[in-house]
């Protein structure tokens, strides 16, 4: 059996402020990981990090990450990597987490 | 200090120029970020988890208070207030914006530092003992021959396409404080048997994920002779050195593969050739550079108030036991300033505290400072009449953590807190561990300690060095950490062998705790470090600490 698709969403940093942004279903970049646009199979995925990378003059370095959804059906970072991105530096209270 | 002169400052002010119209023509869409990237790097700027990340080199881990008060400035104008230092002499900002990144430039090159060869298929930073020029134990200040090397090597267009990186380190004292043997190139300063100045040089030593201890190539090279071997050094790796595979690049692979003989037999061919047809640097060039690492004017003052202090201010006392190092003068002193203070940050510094140092070196230290790979800061030349107002001073700024070589003072990089290589966090776990110990009132009674974190196989923690290293790693999706033992530093310096299957971020502080009691049990005297138990007892009693279980099911 294939093993089921984990849901995506394309990630970067943004170019002027360095901060991670992530893609929404408009085209455009947000701060925060629950306006991303979600990959449901690994066409979609493609298909966003695509054009996603049309953007090249505001960002750097875009990538898919893995997510999970919860019953709101809103997506949340997996990997702890991710979860670390989405927040900030555990050592100080800078970045992301600042914000929330 | 080594100042620079009117090549150096239109060179780095040049630097600085170029970088802001690179950024402007990567913002107005004229480059592309592969374009970008490499010439970000070649000022030191890479892109992190959060932000951009300015490394700034730090010459040998030498600095003037003006300086110091420079870095200070950039924290608080472009960045949140705070730097951290690093385990090559360096200055990393954490949360620089792009287009700030040419003004800082520019404001560095205002004090004569830069961001340049901090990264890249470069010679690195050219790094040094933290003690150069002040400790007791010293044949030759190590700074003019690293100087040299700097100017040599800086934008030298033989060196900019190598391999991979290339990190030089260099000791003025048999007592090795700058890790030689663990770079490319290690140089010893030493004399030989008619008193002439030299260097006993290793080759291919390294952490990563492939740790070597450097060789000896040669047992001594006159002092003369420096660059034009570096040169044949640099020519045999830039022929031979790997280029097909990143993680098989750096010289310590080709010296691992040739073997020390074969590097040894092309390293001297290549050197008479060199030699014969090498420019050398002019006298008027090296007196010029030695001139600017003379001995400051040391002032004569009665001492009593010191030893009065000493015997009445147990605090005081405690603080001279750990921080405090013999100087050449006898009524001088060098203190380490530990930016290891209890549940903070490894090697971070407020723009606050940066000031205060810049302050107190200016008035108490001959306008030195020196940054130590061990991510403390050094105020090198501290006459002993001194040494109580500075500790008073110390105190007020929250700097006088008096744990210098305890297990507290630990390494720990950036980790993935900050770091887009790493694979766990590192400063939470050096954090709970410094907490625990001192908590418990026990750096003391373990005694010296080295204990050293990297939050990847990189080892920019030098985990493979400490008597105690910790490995961040990633298993099956969480943050796992190895544990290896028995590592060392100096010239007997020895790569720690990994002790067992990691260990979850939970089970990591009770797997530290059972082994330190363990050689609180085992060592045979409190003098014993926990490396002699180590080496005497070997690694056995301390695995079956870490992994009680394991012992009683092979047993059973």
């Amino acid at each position: 059996m294939a093993r089921k698709f984990i849901e995506k969403i394309v990630t970067a940093n943004a170019l002027l402020q360095g901060d991670v942004i992530y893609f929404t279903k408009q085209n455009v970049w947000s701060r925060n990981h629950q306006d991303a646009i979600i990959a449901h199979t690994i066409e979609q995925a493609n298909e966003l990090l695509e054009k996603a990378e049309q953007q090249q003059d505001i960002i750097v370095g875009a990538y898919l990450a893995d997510v999970f959804l919860d019953e709101a059906k809103t997506a949340s970072p997996l990997h702890f990597r991710e979860i670390f991105r989405s927040k900030g530096p555990s050592n100080y209270f800078h970045g992301k987490q600042t914000k929330t | 200090m080594y100042q620079y002169n009117q090549f150096d400052k239109h060179f780095v002010a040049n630097r600085a120029k170029q970088f802001r119209s690179q950024v402007m023509r990567r913002l107005d869409g004229s480059l592309s970020e592969e374009e970008f990237r490499p010439l970000r790097l070649m000022n030191g700027l890479y892109l992190q988890l959060h932000a951009y990340m300015l490394r700034v080199a730090i010459p040998y881990g030498s600095l003037n208070s003006k300086q110091m008060h420079q870095l200070a400035y950039i924290a608080k104008k472009y960045d949140k207030d705070y730097a951290h230092f690093t385990t090559r002499q360096n200055i990393q900002y954490n949360w620089p914006k792009l287009k700030d990144v040419p003004d800082i430039l520019d404001d560095l090159a205002q004090v004569d530092m830069h961001a340049i060869q901090t990264s890249g298929n470069c010679i690195r930073n050219v790094t040094s003992d933290h003690f150069a020029g002040a400790s007791i134990d010293e044949i030759a200040d190590p700074r003019p021959s690293a100087e040299l090397l700097r100017q040599y090597s800086t934008d030298h267009p033989q060196f900019q396409f190598l391999p991979r990186k290339f990190k030089i380190a260099i000791s003025g004292s048999p007592n090795d404080r700058a890790v030689i043997k663990s770079h490319d190139i290690g140089l010893l300063m030493k004399k030989d048997e008619r008193g002439n100045l030299g260097y006993e040089i290793y080759i291919g030593g390294g952490l990563g994920r492939s740790p070597f201890v450097g060789k000896l190539l040669k047992d001594f090279l006159p002092k003369a002779d420096l660059l034009p071997y570096i040169e044949a050094i640099m020519v045999v790796y830039n022929l031979n050195g790997r280029r097909d595979n990143k993680y098989k690049a750096r010289i310590k692979i080709l010296v691992h593969e040739s073997g020390i003989e074969k590097i040894k037999q092309e390293v001297e061919e290549h050197f008479i050739e060199q030699k014969q047809n090498f420019k050398q640097p002019s006298d008027k060039l090296i007196s010029a550079i030695n001139e600017r690492f003379k001995l400051p004017n040391f002032k004569q003052a009665n001492i009593d108030n010191y030893e009065i202090e000493l015997k009445q201010n147990a605090q005081f006392s405690s603080f001279v036991k750990n921080n405090i190092s013999e100087h050449k003068n006898k009524d001088y002193s060098i203190i380490s300033v530990s930016l290891k203070n209890i549940g903070e940050t490894p090697g971070d510094a407020t723009s606050d505290q940066m000031q205060i140092l810049a302050n107190l070196a200016k008035q108490y230290s001959h306008d030195e400072l020196r940054i130590s790979h061990e991510q403390n800061i050094i105020l090198p030349h501290v006459h002993k009449s001194d040494l109580p107002e500075v500790f008073k001073e110390l105190q007020k700024a929250n700097l006088a953590t008096n744990n210098i070589g305890l297990i507290s003072d630990i390494i720990a990089c950036p980790g993935m807190d900050y770091c887009a290589l790493a694979t766990a966090r590192s400063i939470p776990v050096a954090k709970q561990i410094a907490k625990h110990f001192n908590e418990l009132n026990l750096e003391e009674e373990i005694g010296q300690l080295k204990l050293k974190i990297s939050g990847c196989i990189n080892a920019c923690g030098h985990h493979h060095v400490g008597h105690i290293g910790i490995l961040g790693l990633e298993k099956q999706g969480k943050e796992s950490y190895q544990i290896t033992l028995g590592g060392e530093e100096n010239l007997s310096m020895n790569i720690g062998k990994r002790a067992g299957p990691g260990f979850s971020s939970d089970e990591l502080l009770p797997a530290i705790k059972r082994l330190i009691e363990a050689y609180l049990n085992l060592r045979q005297n409190p003098e014993e470090s926990f490396l002699a138990s180590y080496k005497r007892l070997g690694e056995k009693p301390f695995i079956n600490a870490l992994y009680p279980k394991e012992e009683k099911a092979n047993v059973a």
